[in-house]
Parts: C-alpha cells; sequence; structure tokens
C-alpha cells in the first residue's frame, strides 16, 4: 500500500478503541457569556450592555479514545467552547468534569497543573509559534514549565517528539526558526509541543484548515496515528465537514452557541436531520465535474449573537420552519428588505413612504404597529397581503397569527415563539421543533385557530 | 470561446526582488480570457496565482517586476504608464479581494463609496442617476436599499464581500479579478456568494478571473480552469473535462488529495512546492511526480494540446519528437528525504 | 541521539549566536539608502564616542583649564595652531571644551536612556499584557506627562533638585520626560502582540504570566526599541543643550556642555566672536545628525514594510533556462 494512501477500513480501525463507562469530559449546562461595554451613558448609570452568548446551555460526554467532532460556521461558538474547556476562558455557568474533577471556578493555579493533560493545536501554524523561539525552545518549553525534564534531557525529548512527528532529522529542526519552515512543517512542531507532555486529551481548533490540501491528509494521518501511540482523545474542532468525516466518530453541529445536532458521524452524514445541517452538507463544493453551485442554500448569514433571533435561532434563514419557529418583527424587516432590493425605485419609495419608519421593527416583539397614520396604513396593509400573495410559500407567512387595521395603524402579530429542545430523533439528538412531537402538535392547533 | 479574447497574456513573467537572487512567482505563463467567461486559476499556496491574477491588472506589490504582455483592447498593459493603468482599472477592469474590508473606508457610508467611484470615473451622472445605478447593484447582490447609508461596519462579513463585489461591478467592467473571494468566508455564505460570482457573465456581461486555491468552487462555477504549479501553468481546458479527465499527474494528484465528502482514501502528495528562486531543472513537479519519466529530469517540457481546447504542460503527453530516445523510460520516484515534507 | 546529547553542552551559547545572527541580519543585508544612512550615522556616533572615552588622552587641555605652566592663556583669542578652535572669555580652549563636552553630553544620555528604559520598558511589558486598573492609572499619568513639551518638564525637575548633583540632575530630568515614550510604544506593541496566538498557545502550555511575558512577548516587542532610543538619544542631546543654554544643566565645574558653552558665546557673537558659538553648535548638529542618521537607518532595515520597497534590482534572463534546454526537434505544435 502506498504510503500516501490509507482507506477508510484501516482508519476506521485506528478510530476504534473508545472505552465506555465514565467520560473523560462531562459538559452540562455550559454557558459562557461575553458583556459587551455598554454606551458610556450606560456605564455611567451602571446598566450592564448586551450579553453576547457565545456558548448557551452545551452538555456532551467526551470518551476516553473517541474523536469528537465540534462543526459550526464562525460565530457558532466552537472555538469558544473549546476555550472555555481548556480553562482558557472563564465559564460564566454549568459544569465541566475532566476526569472526574470540576475545571470550571478552578483556581489558575491548579489548572496550570492539569495542562500537562489538557492540550490544544491552534488553527494558524504561522502564528501559534513563537517567532523568537527556536522549534527546539519552543517544544522544550512545556517540558521547563511544569518542571518534567531539564537541560540535556529536555534536547533529548524534543529530538524524540520532533522525529515522531514527521520533522526528521530532529536535529535539522531543532534551530530553525519558524519563519524557516512551511506550513505544514509548524503545524507538526505545534504538535509536537501539544504531545511532548503526553497529554490524555487534545483539542485541535481548526489544525488543517489553513494548510494546502496535498498537507492535509499528512496532517491528519499524522494526528490519527498518533492517537493510536498515544491513546489520545481529541476534540476536533472545525467548520470543514469534509475532513470531519473521516477524522470523527461522533459529530456536533453547532449553532450560536448551542448544539442542534449530535449523533455518530455515519448517521449524520447519511441521514442529516436539521435544516441547518442538511445545508452545510449541501454546501460543501466538491470538485465534482457534474456539479453546479447549488442554488438553495438558506439565505442570508448567522446572526448576531448579541441578539439572537426569538425560538429557534435558525428559522430566519430555514427553509422549514413553520408556525411555533420564534417569529418576529425583524423577519418582516428582513422580508421587506429583501423584497426591496432590487425594486425599482419609484415603488420602492411608494412601498418604502408606506410602512413608513423601519426601526420600530428591531427591537424583538412579537406583536408590532406600523405605519400609525391612518391613511398610510391602508396602504401598507395592502402592501402586505400583495407581498403574501407574490410568495405564498415563504415560511415567515405561517408565523403570522393576525394583520390588521386596529386603532389606525396596521397591527402585525406573530404566534409565540417556542424555544427548541435537543430530542432524541434515531441515532441522533436534534434540536429542532420538526423533530417534536409537542411542537407539532402546537403548530397544528395554531393553524386551526388562525381564520 | 468564440471571436477574439478579451484579454491575452502572453510569456508573462513577474519576479519579486530578494537580497538574493528574485523569486520567479510567474514564469512564462499565457493564457486566453474570452468575453463573458468564468476562469478559475487554481494551485496551492506560492504557485503563483494571485501573482498572476493581480499581475493581469497591474496591481502588483513593491519589489514586484512584469516582463511579458498583458494584451487588452490592443494594447499591452506590462509596461503601461501607471496614469493609463489607473484609467483602465475601475471602469474597464476590476480586483475583488479576500478582505473584504481593505477596499471599504470605515469611515465613510456605503452611499459615499459609490458615489466616489461613480464620480471619479463617470464623470457626466447626475446625483439622482448615480444613486439609481448603485441601488440596482447593490440589490442584485442582495443588499436591501434601506441599508444604503449605514457604514461598513454595519454589516457582516459576506454582505462586505457583496459590497465590495457591487462596488467593482457599478461601474460595468469588463473583467474582474476576484484574488481568493470566499476563503475567509463560512461555507454557506461562500456558496451564495459563488452563486452570484458565476453569474456575472449573464447578468452583467463581465468575465471573471477566480483566483482560488480550492478546486471545489472552481468545479462548480467556472466555465475553464487553469492548474498552476511553480509559477507555471501546467493544465488548462473546460473545467468539466479538467476534473473529469485531468492530462497532468499534478491536476490528477491535486484532485485525489482534496477531501470531500465523497472521498474514501486520505492521499497527499509527498515532498513540498519547490523553491521558487531555484526551481528544479527539466519539469518543476518531477521531483514529486509519480509517473516521471528520464526526461522529465533533464528538460523543461513543451506545452501540447492533448485536445482541442486543452493544454497541458507534460512530457506523458508529447511532444514525441522533441523527447531523446530512452527519454520515456519510466522512473521511482526518488524517495523524498522526510525533512523535505510539507 | 548520542549527538544530541553531546551539542546540548554548546546549546545555549549557539542558541544565543544564532540569536544573535538573525537579530543582525538585516542590517547586513542593508542596501542603498539605508545602508548609507546605517553606517555614515554609525561612523559620526562612534566618533563621538571614541572623543567621550578618551576625551583625557586626545584633548590637549582639560575643560576647565585656562593656563599652562602658570601662563594664563589669550583671552578670546582667534583659531590658532595652540588653540586650533580659540579661547573663549575665560581663556578656556574651545576645543577641549568641545571634546570634553562630549564626553559630558553622552555620559548625561547614556544615564538617561538607561534609567528611562529601565523603568519604561518594564511598566510598559506589565502594563499592556495585565490591562485592568493598573493599566489604566498608569496610562493616565503617562498620557500626562507625555502632555508637557519635553523641555517643560525636564525644567521643573531640574529646579526641584537644583541642590542635587549636576550631571544625576540633568540625567533625572531626561529620564522623567522620555519615560512616558517607552512606556507607550511597549505598551500598545504588547496588546497586540498579547493577541497573536502564540501568546495564547503559551498560556495553554501553562506558563506562568512572568514566563510568558519574558520569553513570548517580551522578544518580540523589543525590537522596536533601538531605533526609538536612537532617535530619542539625538532628543536627548538636543534637550541636555537646552537645559545648559538657559543654566539648568550642568555646573560649569563640573563638566564642559555645549549648550552652556553656546549661551556664553551668545554675548561674544556681537561682537564679531565667532569660534566660541561655531564649534560648540557643529559638535550638536553633528552628533544629533550622526545618531538621528543610525536611527532611521536602524528604522529602515529592521522595519520589515520599509524594507520591501529596495528590492526589485534585477534583470529579466533572455529566456528562462527551461526553454533553453529543448533543441527544436520539431517545429512548435500551434
Amino acid at each position: 500500500m502506498s504510503a500516501q494512501t490509507r482507506d477508510l477500513s484501516s482508519l476506521s480501525e485506528l478510530r476504534s478503541g473508545v472505552s465506555t463507562g465514565e467520560p473523560l469530559v462531562a459538559v452540562n449546562g455550559l454557558k459562557t457569556y461575553y458583556s459587551i461595554r455598554g454606551s458610556f451613558l450606560d456605564r455611567l448609570i451602571g446598566r450592564e450592555g448586551a450579553a453576547v452568548r457565545a456558548v448557551d446551555d452545551v452538555s456532551f460526554d467526551l470518551h476516553k479514545g473517541e474523536v469528537l467532532g465540534l462543526v459550526g460556521e464562525s460565530g457558532s461558538g466552537k472555538t469558544t467552547l473549546g476555550r472555555t474547556l481548556l480553562g482558557l476562558v472563564p465559564a460564566t455557568a454549568g459544569s465541566v468534569r475532566f476526569e472526574g474533577r470540576e475545571l470550571t471556578g478552578l483556581p489558575e493555579r491548579e489548572l496550570r497543573l492539569l495542562r500537562r493533560r489538557l492540550q490544544v493545536v491552534f488553527q494558524d501554524p504561522h502564528a501559534s509559534l513563537n517567532p523568537a523561539m527556536t522549534i527546539a525552545q519552543a517544544v522544550g518549553h512545556p517540558l521547563q514549565i511544569h518542571g518534567m525534564a531539564s537541560g540535556d534531557e529536555i534536547r533529548l525529548r524534543v529530538a524524540e517528539v520532533l522525529e515522531r512527528v514527521g520533522l526528521a532529522p530532529a536535529e535539522q529542526f531543532m534551530d530553525k526558526y519558524p519563519s524557516d519552515l512551511s506550513g505544514g512543517q509548524k503545524q507538526r512542531a505545534v504538535i509536537a509541543r501539544a504531545i511532548v507532555l503526553e497529554p490524555v486529551l487534545l483539542v485541535a481548533d481548526e489544525p488543517v484548515s489553513m494548510l494546502d490540501m496535498s498537507v492535509r491528509a499528512k496532517i491528519l494521518e499524522l494526528m490519527l496515528s498518533l492517537k493510536q501511540d498515544f491513546d489520545l482523545t481529541y476534540l476536533y474542532i472545525t467548520h470543514d465537514l469534509a475532513t470531519a468525516k473521516f477524522f470523527c466518530d461522533r459529530i456536533a453541529i453547532m449553532y450560536l452557541g448551542r448544539i442542534v445536532e449530535i449523533g455518530p458521524s455515519e448517521a449524520i452524514y447519511e441521514n442529516p436531520r436539521h435544516p441547518y445541517t442538511q445545508a452545510l452538507l449541501r454546501a460543501i463544493p466538491e470538485p465534482d465535474p457534474r456539479r453546479s453551485v447549488p442554488r438553495d442554500l438558506p439565505r442570508g448569514e448567522v446572526p448576531d449573537a448579541s441578539r439572537p433571533p426569538l425560538g429557534c435561532s435558525f428559522h430566519p434563514r430555514c427553509p422549514r420552519a413553520f408556525e411555533v419557529c420564534g417569529w418576529e418583527s425583524r423577519d418582516l424587516r428582513d422580508l421587506l428588505e429583501a423584497r426591496w432590493s432590487g425594486l425599482e425605485e419609484e415603488r420602492y419609495e411608494a412601498e418604502r413612504a408606506a410602512i413608513g419608519n423601519l426601526d420600530v421593527l428591531d427591537t424583538p416583539a412579537t406583536r408590532v404597529r406600523l405605519a400609525a397614520d391612518g391613511e398610510r396604513a391602508e396602504r401598507a396593509l395592502g402592501l402586505l397581503e400583495q407581498a403574501r400573495d407574490d410568495d405564498p410559500n415563504e415560511p415567515f407567512w405561517r408565523g403570522v397569527r393576525r394583520m390588521a387595521r386596529a386603532d389606525g395603524a396596521v397591527e402585525v402579530e406573530w404566534h409565540d415563539p417556542l424555544s427548541p429542545r435537543l430530542l432524541q430523533a434515531g441515532e441522533v439528538e436534534v434540536e429542532c421543533h420538526l423533530y417534536d412531537e409537542d411542537a407539532l402538535r402546537r403548530a397544528d392547533e395554531l393553524r386551526h385557530e388562525t381564520p | 470561446m468564440s471571436g477574439e479574447p478579451l484579454l491575452s497574456v502572453r510569456n508573462l513573467r513577474v519576479y519579486y526582488g530578494t537580497p538574493g537572487r528574485p523569486v520567479r512567482a510567474v514564469d512564462g505563463v499565457s493564457l486566453d480570457i474570452g468575453e463573458a467567461e468564468v476562469v478559475g486559476l487554481v494551485g496551492e499556496s506560492g504557485c503563483g496565482k494571485s501573482t498572476l491574477g493581480r499581475g493581469v491588472i497591474g496591481l502588483l506589490p513593491e519589489g514586484a517586476r512584469a516582463h511579458g504582455e498583458v494584451v487588452y483592447g490592443g494594447r499591452n498593459l506590462v509596461g503601461l504608464p501607471p496614469k493609463a493603468l489607473r484609467a483602465l482599472r475601475g471602469p474597464e477592469l476590476g480586483l475583488i479581494f479576500q478582505e473584504p474590508m481593505t477596499r471599504l473606508n470605515p469611515l465613510m457610508r456605503i452611499s459615499d463609496h459609490f458615489r466616489e467611484t461613480l464620480e471619479q470615473h463617470e464623470r457626466r451622472l447626475t446625483n439622482r442617476e448615480i444613486r439609481r445605478r448603485s441601488l440596482e447593484t447593490l440589490g442584485r447582490m442582495g443588499i436591501p436599499p434601506t441599508r444604503f447609508r449605514q457604514y461598513p461596519h454595519e454589516f457582516s462579513g459576506g454582505m462586505r464581500q457583496r459590497i465590495m463585489i457591487a462596488l467593482a461591478l457599478v461601474l460595468r467592467p469588463k473583467l474582474l479579478v476576484a484574488d481568493e473571494p470566499t476563503t475567509s468566508l463560512d461555507v454557506i455564505v461562500e456558496g451564495q456568494i459563488l452563486a452570484l460570482l458565476a453569474d456575472l457573465k449573464r447578468n452583467f456581461s463581465t468575465s471573471l478571473i477566480l483566483v482560488t486555491h480550492n478546486l471545489g468552487i472552481v468545479a462548480e462555477s467556472c466555465d475553464r480552469v487553469a492548474v498552476m504549479y511553480a509559477g507555471k501553468i501546467v493544465e488548462e481546458g473546460p473545467a468539466r473535462n479538467v476534473f473529469a479527465e485531468p492530462s497532468h499527474p499534478y491536476t490528477r494528484e491535486l484532485l485525489r488529495s482534496t477531501i470531500s465528502l465523497d472521498t474514501t482514501e486520505l492521499h497527499s502528495i509527498p515532498g513540498a512546492p519547490p523553491n521558487l528562486i531555484d526551481p528544479p531543472s527539466g519539469c518543476r513537479f518531477h521531483p514529486r511526480c509519480p509517473e516521471i519519466m528520464a526526461v522529465c529530469r533533464e528538460r523543461a517540457p513543451i506545452e501540447t494540446h492533448p485536445e482541442p481546447g486543452r493544454r497541458a504542460l507534460c512530457w506523458l503527453h508529447g511532444p514525441d519528437g522533441a523527447i531523446p530516445p530512452g527519454g520515456r523510460q519510466r522512473l521511482e520516484r526518488e524517495a523524498i528525504a522526510v525533512a523535505e515534507e510539507a | 541521539m548520542a549527538a544530541v546529547a553531546s551539542s546540548a553542552r554548546s546549546l545555549r551559547g549557539r542558541a544565543k549566536l544564532l540569536a544573535l545572527g538573525r537579530a543582525t541580519k538585516p542590517i547586513r543585508e542593508a542596501t542603498g539608502i539605508a545602508r548609507a544612512m546605517l553606517w555614515t550615522g554609525a561612523a559620526i556616533t562612534v566618533f563621538f564616542v571614541v572623543l567621550a572615552l578618551f576625551a583625557s588622552v586626545i584633548s590637549p587641555y582639560r575643560f576647565d583649564q585656562y593656563q599652562s605652566h602658570g601662563v594664563r592663556f589669550a583671552q578670546l583669542a582667534h583659531p590658532s595652531a595652540k588653540h586650533l578652535m580659540g579661547t573663549t572669555v575665560q581663556s578656556t580652549d574651545v576645543m577641549a571644551r568641545v571634546i570634553w563636552g562630549a564626553q559630558t553630553e553622552l555620559k548625561v544620555v547614556v544615564i538617561a536612556l538607561a534609567m528611562a528604559l529601565t523603568i519604561g520598558v518594564p511598566l510598559g511589558l506589565i502594563s499592556g499584557y495585565f490591562g485592568g486598573l493598573l493599566d489604566r492609572l498608569l496610562v493616565l499619568l503617562m498620557d500626562a506627562l507625555f502632555a508637557f513639551p519635553y523641555l517643560l518638564i525636564a525644567i521643573v525637575i531640574a529646579f526641584l533638585l537644583a541642590n542635587a548633583q549636576g550631571i544625576l540632575t540633568a540625567a533625572i530630568a531626561i529620564t522623567v520626560a522620555y519615560v512616558p515614550l517607552y512606556f507607550r510604544v511597549v505598551r500598545n506593541h504588547v496588546i497586540s502582540v498579547r493577541e497573536e496566538p502564540y501568546v495564547d498557545a503559551a498560556r495553554a502550555l501553562g506558563a506562568r504570566p512572568r514566563t510568558v511575558i519574558r520569553k513570548y512577548v517580551f522578544f518580540n516587542v523589543v525590537q522596536n526599541v533601538p531605533p526609538i532610543a536612537t532617535l530619542n538619544a539625538a532628543d536627548a542631546i538636543l534637550l541636555l543643550a537646552a537645559l545648559g543654554f538657559l543654566g539648568y544643566g550642568i555646573q560649569p565645574t563640573q563638566g564642559a556642555e555645549w549648550g552652556y558653552d553656546i549661551n556664553r558665546a551668545v554675548s561674544d557673537a556681537t561682537s564679531g566672536i565667532w569660534w566660541t558659538g561655531l564649534f560648540p553648535g557643529l559638535a550638536i548638529v553633528l552628533l544629533v545628525t550622526g545618531l538621528t542618521l543610525l536611527g532611521e537607518g536602524l528604522n529602515e532595515t529592521i522595519n520589515p514594510v520599509l524594507r520591501r520597497r529596495r528590492f526589485g534590482r534585477f534583470e529579466f534572463d533572455a529566456l528562462s533556462p527551461g526553454a533553453m534546454d529543448i533543441e527544436p526537434l520539431v517545429e512548435e505544435p500551434e
């Protein structure tokens, strides 16, 4: 077998060895919120600014010998989750138990001792190494910090581990500086530094996304073989579902700080349940000559984490959203803006005039009053009804409970949002109303209520 | 591609100065871009694709110099006085960067950006026309008119990229060069932006050179593709054909190395891309090529056409007349010293 | 592995040598204008340093010497063979005062800058790395000091310390004026470096903050300091001369000082006596220019952005070598 090719069957051999029983890491209800500094006035009065819910009530287990993938786009909270696990960022609430010990709230001193067993490989190989230290110094530094070796022995251990990661002969790399190395070599050095202490858990945050394609496989292979030799457990953080498919036993899909789907790798790929997971899979570019650019991707982007949508965070972009998914005033703004993009200027001006100031739609609410002066209200209502006729299949309309004249204005009211729950659906757990019997029933009731 | 090419690159070389000998980033490249065509320039880091893309519109960093021909509208852009080149950039040739924030001034509203661009290049437009053109272009990119007067920081990354594309398109250029336009974006937004770019030729009659390291997006959105390695184009042709049946071993290896949902094997290319100051003798890919022949080490390959409309720079495709006797003998790929691994 | 062990013994020495080699690499590779500036500035500076160090050997007379073998020197004598730069109204030799003045200037400036660096850099490191209340207080203090013109601060300090010894007074005055500069430069750089992944990685490895600062932040931040310190030295010379001119600096009994001499020379100028003011003035100009050239030269060579501009001096070969290998056995295909 060519050294460069390794097929899926032997990969799964490497991946096996997952133990059952007490998990190595148990995360429960973890929350990491950042507070955004409010305006000067706010600070003066003492009012807190908004909070960014980077990690919003996440729970999962990680078993020894397992590779768990944390997949999400930017703003999903996956990096923050990794960093909270490592203690680099303080948790706001919840618990992280590592080998039975509670990590959150642990004083820095004790956390530092645990760092020997918990290591990390960061994303950017070009920036993860200190430009002022040689490779030998960088890789040897953890040994120094933890007093595990000194003097000559450090150099010996460093040479050993460099050879192990493929930087051989070690002598050739020991005295080089990071700027003398290629991206792949740097990442190997970073991995060497992470394993020199023989940790138990390795958090890998996008370890290959900044490397060229022809190099990625080498690093992934290295990581897999290290896993076997050192009995490592990995938390693999990435936005790339394709590499996650290879590397991971289980996958957790994250969106805006929450896990929306989690389960065994095969199950997720063969039968993705959450519409977001489905979209992610569709969107991956494939060098397949028969494919063209996917045209059915969800619109919009990951929303601002400091002001998440009501109900299910994904609902504004979801093609299958329905009554209870959390429709609100900001969705109406998005709808109108989408309608007006590319409309002829005169029509846009007219419609804009009818609706009036859109700022009232920026405060999240399930009921809103528009066009508060009687004459415009009629036109505004007409416009909304026209919009609905133009595109009746738009999920937004299913969320509208009532749209009528009231007190000389137009009142729009949406169904009350239900927060989605992480529930079992076959082999996976998914947080989506489509798989929640109670939610589906409620939506049914609401549908029959609305005239 | 029918008719005259819109832009014709002939034997272009772009070298970067160093304290020692120059870096031969683009070393003799020829390429034609047709009207309303999307051409992908794909390769790994350091292959010269970005330099080529920028060199085509004359936007090279300090310390870089170009030699050769880039023929556009009957003129050679290489060596054109900067003033003339500036006049072309904008109305005829545009560039989209990887980081949208680099082109957008954080202190200026979006409307100001458009006004400035239009006023500079199309002086005779009235304010109303400027607004109309801007809103129309922005609308096509999915930016609503309600946000016309906002500042760049109020938009997300994907929207900023759309704004930048709109800014480049509002002048209706004939050719746009997009340098890794989606690399810093998430995958769903990337798909959205790519759909926009792939439609440029239809909606705006604009040709696009898409520079990227991602084979997948090239396969999905480009009409033709040019694969680059060590400063040269090693293969070129219609995207579908090149990806279905690659002619050059590097393209083959690159395709096999790409990890996608369908991949069943992990594959990589041994060794690392060569030093561009002192590239290997003969074919630059020979130290890493699984199909290396004797001649590949001695002589640089001559460009051939394995099929009409396709080019390849590889001795496997001849021309037979130029291969000395014994040249076709297959060799063992030399054991690459582990130290040379990427 | 044995080879590894034996080489470990000389590891420290080798690593230091390597680091030094790397740090000076851009200097050795300097070309063009930057190189000219660097070496001219260095030459001038070295010249004055030599003057300062060997003043007692080089100078024909002491700085306050107004007689020789009991014979008083001529007053305000024209430059002549005996007094190459003439004499002052107090019969002291101008050249001697210029040479000894170099010693005074450099003594004060070196002490002052050393103190400013010793205070400013660590404060900047700590303030930048830890942030918080300490940082805010320090920034407030430093910005307040920074807002005052250097000369004003120096005068105030000199005034307050009027009873203390002249050289130290002057040095302290200059130190206080310049500490905010180093603090600010280092702090700002630390804040940007602090966010770099490799610093994060160091924390993730379990390094203590002082280790992180020492090994990861310090070396990456400190490379900015030499050009700034050199340019700063130029400024400090001027500041010292200004203090001396105003009478706040060195007392005439403690040493020669160019600024003081110029002050004395002002009244001479009206009488057409040019040598008492010209030579100290030229000395100031020359030394300051030398230091500035050195500083700017360092900046040009070390600062990567400025370096790139000077490349691009190469020629394209007629054909790339690859093409030369082909013997056209067949006609080129279309």
